[in-house]
């Protein structure tokens, strides 16, 4: 990391000139730093700077055992925390050979989808905040609210649960979960048709993100661009239906795939991910079987020693967790392939010779959890 | 516009939390991680057998404990705590302690406004004053 | 007439005669001045910290929100409250910047606003000057304002700051035609520019529905226009706060941003009044003809009221607008006033005048 820009590198053209959007500016949704070089309103160039919120998660997880990683795993994609915690657990519980009982594999599939749809709620909201559209944002949150609601409930907290545990989960599901699920889908089928009156149908969203930001399959493919920012592109990645994890293999869903991979089609690729969400948590609500909601797990958990891969599918892509470990109660080496990193990458080439509304406009379409980035 | 008109003319759609008004009414759910408490019975008397499990889980160090070794009247030594200490500010609420407890000595408490001035209100000791332990708990 | 018990022009009068008989006629006018000066002043800063309070309101409840409601019953008192605040904030001063031009810039904005103001009939005879080119000072006068934001954006020393400046310039040529050109067609079918002759000859029926479907489009046209004018959502292009953090006034702080935000909000209510008096007849009562009883009733109604009724009404719409749609880009904005606007509204003031030369106008 030697060339870090603080002021204008010397051989840049006359007319460019740089801004630095971030680390504190409103549309980069956390610490993330753009050095953008501009010619009038037009990107000529993008650097991202990450770091700004660097906690060393990796390197902590070293010490932790393998319960305690789980909580610190919430931290780093905080709006997928249970498919977070999803990853190391089913990490330890392949490397350890344990079956898990297929009461937490419902209830754990059931969560990762409401995680996800809660995950793209927020992003609704604050892609429609940096189009300038105050109101979605507050629709967004308002129906963000009544899933939170339902976590707060079951799990005791709204935003880092912390909820499983290797071989199961932390306590079961509370009674009303159930219903408060069922409602809260019927609820949200029909303010979904509000956000698709107020956005989606809006022919000012459509005619700023048509065409705007376009990536390429192959484009897709080299950058890793996973997730919805990836499907859009035509870049079948699902994690869900390739590698399938807990009941993902017994649901019927539609990997939603668009070949445009312009920001029209990243936003289209949500909404639709959302209804998908959806069909998924209907399918299972009534059918979680009776059973234990954890196996039973060794006191102290010890990985034999080897390396480990798994990985999930959180609500920005895939997630991978990569573990080295000597046989000790703790990790060798944990490293996670974030998702936001490898689609931060694209950034610079998506938006180059596009204008500063369109760089807030595919920064949105990307959805970036910046602690992801750093970690 | 519709979306936005038929918000604006139904009033009884709001759904700000009132918050500091609210206060006395608010409930918070039954699970709610306001932070790590230890009840006490009627007799003053808890459930904590001071054996350290809940400190060697925890992953920030939040808790300490310290204990001290007496003889009972039967002739047996044990462990009984002095002070159960708790970090609330280094508190990660991941809920292993809670977990991990071998006699669910410990529980969440329903408490949230952890505002203070001072960082050292923050380290609670959560064994009341003169507390002794329920008889029988190994 | 009717209306003659709200009429205000002899009251003026009274007090025009009285001053010039009892003081030198130099120092009559200086007096009258000072008078309408307060009076505006007052009026400025009340109607100003009203819409702000409305505004937030309107978008609070579009948005499922309370809105203020700390300050005073039901948080009237808010906007007071965040005056004062700004009142006694720091006024800071930035490193390398233009020092004379960043403290001018506010008192251009602002001034341009106040100026627009005098011209706006309140009620008959309730106006300060009554030019015989009325619409065509208004429109000068507003159009003042983008200077005090060039060089609010210029001297600021700030990058984001020098593009919005630049999107309000661009924007505000721009859309200053359109405005102008809506107008016109009205002008075409009332054939005066003074203020108080166009209201006067709504007395028998707005002009919205006099001047048949032209007016009707150029009343949308105009609101179209006159938001973008304004620096208002969707066309807050200049202010983006999602792109530019603040735009033009990002490094102003104090009383001269509120006055930025204070001109802001009084743009919006001159060029609502402006709507209001132009299509939607002013404080001209509404009128059925034929329905003696029901215009009768209609005529007690006092003409401030009609007029603050349809300036409120237009207003209302503008925040409708900003607080629904997204915005727009730069080039889609500019995309929009030349390619359709400018053309819709050149055809436009064709048929008009064509409606005006056949006399198939009410």
């Amino acid at each position: 990391m030697k060339e870090v820009i603080h002021t204008p590198v010397p051989d840049i053209e006359e007319e460019e000139y740089h801004i630095n959007m971030g680390p504190q500016h409103p549309s980069t949704h956390g610490v993330l730093r753009l050095v953008v070089s501009l010619q009038g309103e037009i990107v000529k160039s993008l650097k991202p700077h990450c770091g700004y919120i660097h906690r060393g998660i990796e390197k902590m997880c070293e010490k932790d055992t393998y319960p305690q990683i789980i909580h610190l795993t919430d931290r780093m994609d905080y709006l997928s925390a249970h498919i977070n915690n999803h990853a190391v657990c089913l990490l330890v519980e392949n490397a350890l050979q344990v079956e898990v009982p297929e009461r937490v594999k419902y209830i754990r599939t059931i969560i990762d989808e409401l995680t996800r749809i809660q995950s793209h709620q927020l992003w609704w909201a604050c892609y429609g905040m940096d189009l300038g559209g105050l109101t979605c944002f507050f629709y967004g949150l308002r129906d963000r609210e009544h899933i939170l609601d339902i976590f707060e409930e079951s799990f005791g907290s709204r935003l880092l649960h912390s909820y499983y545990t290797p071989g199961g989960l932390m306590q079961d599901i509370h009674p009303n979960f159930q219903k408060r699920v069922k409602e809260f889908i019927k609820y949200f089928q029909k303010k979904i048709k509000d956000y698709d009156r107020i956005l989606t149908g809006n022919v000012i969203m459509t005619e700023r993100t048509r065409g705007i930001g376009i990536l390429s399959k192959e484009d897709a493919i080299n950058y890793a661009v996973t997730g919805p920012s990836g499907r859009a592109s035509g870049f079948s990645c699902d994690v869900r239906k390739h590698y399938p994890y807990s009941v993902y293999d017994k649901v019927e869903f539609r990997e939603v795939l668009f070949t445009e991979g312009d920001t029209l089609h990243r936003y289209y690729a949500r909404m639709e991910e959302m209804r998908e969400s959806m069909k998924i948590i209907e399918q299972l609500i009534d059918n979680i079987p009776e059973g234990e909601y954890s196996a039973k797990m060794k006191a102290v958990l010890k990985l034999p020693a080897g390396e480990y891969y798994q990985r999930v599918e959180t609500a920005r892509g895939e997630l991978g967790a990569y573990c080295i470990s000597d046989g000790n109660k703790t990790p060798f080496r944990l490293k996670f392939r974030s998702p936001n990193f490898s689609n931060l990458g694209v950034l610079d080439k998506i938006s180059r010779e596009h204008k500063i509304a369109d760089l807030v406009a595919i920064g949105a379409s990307l959805d970036f959890v910046i602690p992801d980035i750093d970690r | 516009m519709g979306v936005t008109g038929k918000y604006f003319f139904s009033p009884g759609q709001i759904v700000t939390e009132q918050y500091p008004e609210n206060r006395k009414t608010l409930k918070m759910a039954e699970r709610f991680k306001g932070e790590v408490i230890m009840p006490h019975d009627e007799n003053n008397q808890h459930r904590c057998t001071g054996c350290g499990i809940c400190e060697l889980n925890c992953p920030n160090g939040s808790i300490e404990i310290i204990s001290t070794r007496i003889e009972t009247p039967e002739g047996k030594k044990v462990r009984i705590i002095d002070k159960h200490i708790y970090h609330l500010s280094m508190c990660t609420f991941c809920g292993l302690c809670i977990k991990t407890c071998p006699s669910d000595s410990l529980a969440w408490g329903q408490e949230f406004e952890h505002a203070v001035f001072d960082r050292s209100k923050l380290t609670k000791v959560l064994n009341q004053p003169g507390s002794s332990i329920i008889k029988g708990i190994e | 007439m009717a209306f003659s018990i709200y009429d205000f022009t002899s009251f003026n009068q009274a007090i025009d005669h009285a001053l010039y008989a009892s003081l030198p006629p130099v120092l009559a006018v200086i007096v009258e001045m000072t008078i309408i000066g307060l009076v505006f002043l007052v009026f400025y800063a009340v109607v100003g910290l009203f819409l702000v309070y409305a505004e937030r309101k309107v978008c609070a409840f579009m948005q499922n929100r309370v809105g203020p409601n700390r300050v005073g019953p039901y948080g009237i008192f808010q906007t007071i409250a965040d005056f004062i605040k700004l009142l006694m904030k720091e006024l800071i001063s930035i490193k390398n910047s233009d020092k004379l031009l960043f403290n001018l810039a506010p008192f251009i904005v602002i001034i341009a606003s106040f100026m627009a103001i005098a011209a706006i009939p309140f009620g008959k005879g309730l106006q300060a000057i009554d030019f015989d080119i009325g619409i065509l000072y208004v429109i000068a006068v507003s159009s003042l304002g983008v200077v005090g934001i060039l060089l609010a954006g210029w001297s600021s020393n700030n990058k984001y700051s020098l593009i919005g400046a630049m999107r309000s310039g661009a924007q505000i040529i721009s859309y200053e035609l359109s405005v102008g050109l809506s107008l016109l067609t009205i002008i075409v079918l009332a054939g005066t520019m003074q203020f108080s002759q166009i209201v006067e000859g709504q007395a028998n029926g707005w002009f919205i529905f006099k001047g048949h479907i032209p007016a009707f489009i150029a009343f949308i046209l105009f609101l179209i226009a006159s938001t973008a004018e304004t620096n208002r959502g969707p066309f807050d292009l200049a202010e983006a706060e999602s792109e530019l953090t603040a735009g033009f006034h990002t490094e102003y702080s104090g009383i001269k941003f509120a006055f930025f935000f204070l001109a802001e909000y009084m743009n919006m209510f001159i060029v609502a009044s402006i709507a209001a008096t132009v299509f939607l007849g002013g404080w001209m009562p509404f009128h059925f003809s034929g329905w003696a009883g029901f215009n009768h009733v209609m005529d007690y109604i006092p003409p401030f009221v009609w007029y603050l009724g349809k300036t409120a009404f237009v207003i209302f719409l503008m925040m409708w607008f900003k607080w629904t749609f997204p915005r727009l880009r730069i080039d889609q904005l500019l995309n929009l006033e030349w390619k359709y606007l400018l053309p819709i509204n050149l055809v436009n003031i064709l048929v008009m005048a064509f409606i005006v030369l056949m006399g198939w106008h009410f």
